[in-house]
């Protein structure tokens, strides 16, 4: 396969009409405009629909109403754009509505900086909208990763129907790496048993909804969806160890701060420090099995984020808060060094042994 | 084996175009690169900088902090990235614009009046791929050919033209001195 | 015997939950009648709001989308672009559509996107408690304008199809009534009109419905009508305020 150079957000985009979405609904920000700028190009010619909307309220509305009719659906932004979009996604959530969100995430809060950051980790796992639910969360490292993980994002979408979000950042959308594309996808899922597409006078009428006025009925619709959660839970959760055999420390990092880690545990090891890097590839659900298989000689935890330390948690909780683990980040849109991390590396095992 | 560059000047020097060149010399090379640039208001008429990596190797930060190979085309750039340069990396400035001295004396240091020398030749804007050209033929790191290659496959069918221009100031700049 | 007055097809056999003379069975009945007569209730997608009528879903025979506050424009856009053999209707009140959804109703009118929208002004936040809607009268009593509203610090009512009329993708902007058999008619035929420039592909057709809020305004359905036809009606007047077809039909 041919290995073309592009932009991480440009790559987004050709992967998900590779995969099958038919209509893409945006509205600028930086740093994920060069999605939507693909989109506008390339939509109408491969026969879907591209629309600038009014704002990223509209954009996730129009996202609603097209996964509603059975369609593979896609909107992305940056973080203040994905608060935005945070009550149209409960509403997917609510509604069981597949759909692919990206999150190319810049400092915050408010309006922030440009930069790329990891900070609206908490909202992507822990509370992308008001009410009881998940939403699947990936977390590519490269441009190549990012392809991949949208075919998966759309498949899982469907899968489980809901809404999946791709958690990137403003280095990852902005980056050109090397990437191969799969063929395109000519057979996807059938929705016809829940879609609302008309029904032609052969059906029932189809409801997407997400209101249960009825407490006790409500209840059962969310054990439902929770039961498709604790599947998700069991069979999606992933993640790359990285020289974490043997390993004293392990740093547990995401995205591109996982790529700065590694440029620093590679040092690490080559003079002789026991360092390995836990990168989960699914954030929720978080990969709580394979960061034990990855700390099982594990002494410390070094937890490095773009953000004053967010999946730290997650870190603790998963492994029970065993192993001391110490956090470093940057904020604000500030991109750590291999350098910096390779310091507190060092602080850490004293070096080497 | 990884070469970090740093490519940085004011906007519409073609910094970021230069990045890309090399960028599609390490693909059409078959190597393991990245492109980074910096984006924002930076971009529109400031300053702009571009981290490039080429590797072997998978790339781990693809945010150059320490070049092995720095290309400063005005003197802000200069400032900001020759402490930063790797001991013993390659460092190239175009002096029709720089005046700023090195003093580092652990580098080796490129000085070429590249602007000028564009003007010269009749190829205003083109002191990028002079600086490129003295930059490849200094470090070895890709041949003429891959060079050609990449441009072929960076500069659209419809830009074609650009091709022979910017080929031309490459030579030019690999045989300055 | 002969049946000469029945329940719509696309009227779905259940009761509603609608105060008794509210206005929204009208309506609802209007837009069934004239699914029925153009056959295309199996083609159909409703978009229902958030308020009284979010609960139309199960009313409506078509396939329907429920929407979030205000965001029915956006979610019918979405559901009619990549489905644009499909006639597509939202069903708004006026806090819905008026206030909170504004920013999507003005876009999908100026973006001319070729779906139905029927607006129920009743002048009221209905399904909350008879709050202030962007449509409450000048001084007109509701429970968060309890002496009134006073336009110095709560502002004026907004006028939808005037405001509308103004944008180049609108295709129909009409006020309408029910407080009359007359008016009555005359909505029906508007709503048709509506449907008929969907399949024509003429662009965003809106009809305001001035209707009644017994519960809230503290009025009987009689005097419901009367408050329609006293006061809503000369603030609101009834009429025409853009209509393509007509247009291009007098160009002729």
């Amino acid at each position: 396969m041919e290995r073309s150079l592009m932009k991480g957000n440009e790559a987004l985009a050709e992967a998900a009409i590779r995969c099958g979405c038919k209509c893409f609904f945006g509205y600028p920000i930086t740093p994920q405009t060069e999605l939507s700028a693909y989109m506008a190009k390339r939509m109408e010619k491969s026969g879907g629909v591209f629309l600038q909307a009014e704002s990223e309220i509209a954009a996730i509305n129009m996202v609603l109403g097209a996964a509603s009719t059975g369609v593979r659906a896609m909107t992305s932004s940056s973080s203040p754009g994905v608060s935005l979009k945070a009550e149209g996604i409960s509403y997917m959530a609510g509604s069981d509505l597949p759909a692919v969100i990206i999150n190319v995430q810049r400092g915050g809060p408010g309006l922030g900086s440009i930069q790329p950051a990891q900070s609206d980790y908490f909202q992507a796992t822990k509370a992308m909208g008001h009410g009881d639910f998940h939403i699947i969360v990936y977390a590519p490292c490269s441009v190549q990763e990012m392809v991949d993980t949208v075919t998966l994002a759309f498949d899982k979408a469907d899968e489980y129907r809901t809404p999946v979000m791709i958690l990137a950042d403003g280095l990852l959308g902005q980056m050109m790496e090397p990437v191969t594309f799969p063929e395109p996808k000519t057979e996807l899922p059938d929705k016809s048993d829940w879609a609302a597409c008309g029904h032609k006078n052969k059906r029932e009428h189809h409801i997407i909804n997400s209101l249960f006025l009825d407490a006790p009925l409500l209840e059962a619709k969310v054990l439902e969806r929770f039961e498709r959660y604790k599947a998700i839970e069991e069979n999606e959760t992933d993640a790359e160890l990285y020289m974490c055999e043997g390993a004293e420390l392990v740093i547990t990092a995401y995205g591109a701060s996982a790529r700065v880690a590694k440029s620093a545990v590679t040092k690490a090891r080559s003079e002789g420090i026991k360092a390995g890097l836990f990168r989960p590839k699914t954030l929720w659900p978080f990969p709580v099995k394979e960061l034990a298989e990855a700390t099982k000689d594990a002494k410390h935890i070094l937890d490095v984020e773009m953000s004053m330390g967010q999946m730290i948690y997650d870190v603790k909780l998963a492994t029970e808060c065993r192993i001391p683990t110490t956090f470093f980040g940057r904020t604000g849109g500030v991109i750590p060094t291999p350098a910096e991390v390779y310091d507190e590396i060092k602080k850490l095992t004293g070096g080497a042994q | 084996m990884t070469t970090e560059i740093i490519l940085a000047g004011f906007g519409g020097q073609g910094i970021l175009f230069t990045g890309k060149i090399l960028a599609y010399c390490g693909l059409m090379a078959g190597k393991e690169l990245s492109w980074l640039p910096s984006y924002g208001p930076e971009m529109r008429g400031g300053t702009a900088n571009c981290s490039v990596c080429i590797s072997d190797e998978p790339i781990g930060s693809p945010l150059v902090a320490n070049p092995d190979i720095l290309i400063a085309m005005n003197g802000p750039s200069y400032n900001k990235f020759i402490d930063a340069v790797k001991p013993n990396g390659l460092v190239l400035v175009d002096s029709s614009i720089v005046e700023e001295e090195c003093k580092r004396e652990d580098i080796t240091y490129i000085s070429i009046p590249a602007t000028d020398i564009a003007a010269e030749n009749g190829m205003n804007g083109s002191a990028n791929m002079i600086l490129m050209g003295r930059m490849l033929a200094e470090s070895g790191l890709f041949n003429i050919d891959t060079v050609q290659k990449a441009m072929e496959k960076c500069i659209p069918p419809k830009r074609a033209n650009l091709i022979d221009v910017n080929m031309k100031a490459v030579k030019i700049g690999s045989e300055s001195k | 015997m002969a049946v000469v007055f029945d329940r719509p097809k696309s009227l779905l056999d259940v009761s509603t939950h609608f105060c008794p003379g509210c206005g929204h069975g009208i309506v609802h009945r209007l837009v069934c009648e004239v699914l029925d007569e153009m056959g295309v209730i199996g083609d159909t997608i409703g978009v229902v709001p958030v308020g009284c009528s979010v609960m139309s879903y199960n009313y409506f025979g078509c396939d329907v989308i429920e929407a979030p506050h205000g965001r029915a424009p956006a979610v019918a856009t979405g559901a009619k672009r990549v489905n644009p053999d499909k006639i597509v209707f939202t069903y708004q009140g006026d806090g819905d559509l008026a206030a909170i959804g504004t920013a999507e109703t003005v876009h999908v009118g100026t973006r001319g996107e070729n779906i139905v929208i029927i607006f129920i002004n009743n002048t009221t936040y209905g399904m909350t408690g008879g709050q202030m809607a962007p449509t409450t009268l000048p001084g007109q009593v509701t429970q968060t304008t309890p002496f009134g509203r006073n336009t110095d610090t709560a502002g004026f009512p907004i006028r939808i199809c005037e405001m509308l009329s103004t944008l180049s993708g609108v295709a129909l902007a009409q006020r309408v009534a029910i407080d009359s058999v007359p008016h009555i008619r005359e909505a029906k035929k508007a709503i048709r009109k509506a449907f008929d420039n969907q399949v024509a592909k003429r662009g965003l057709s809106i009809v305001e419905v001035l209707s009644t809020c017994p519960t809230n305004w503290g009025l009987s359905p009689d005097k419901s009508m009367d408050f329609v036809r006293k006061q809503m009606i000369p603030y609101y007047p009834l009429g025409i305020y853009k209509d393509k077809a007509a247009e291009e039909e007098a160009a002729k």
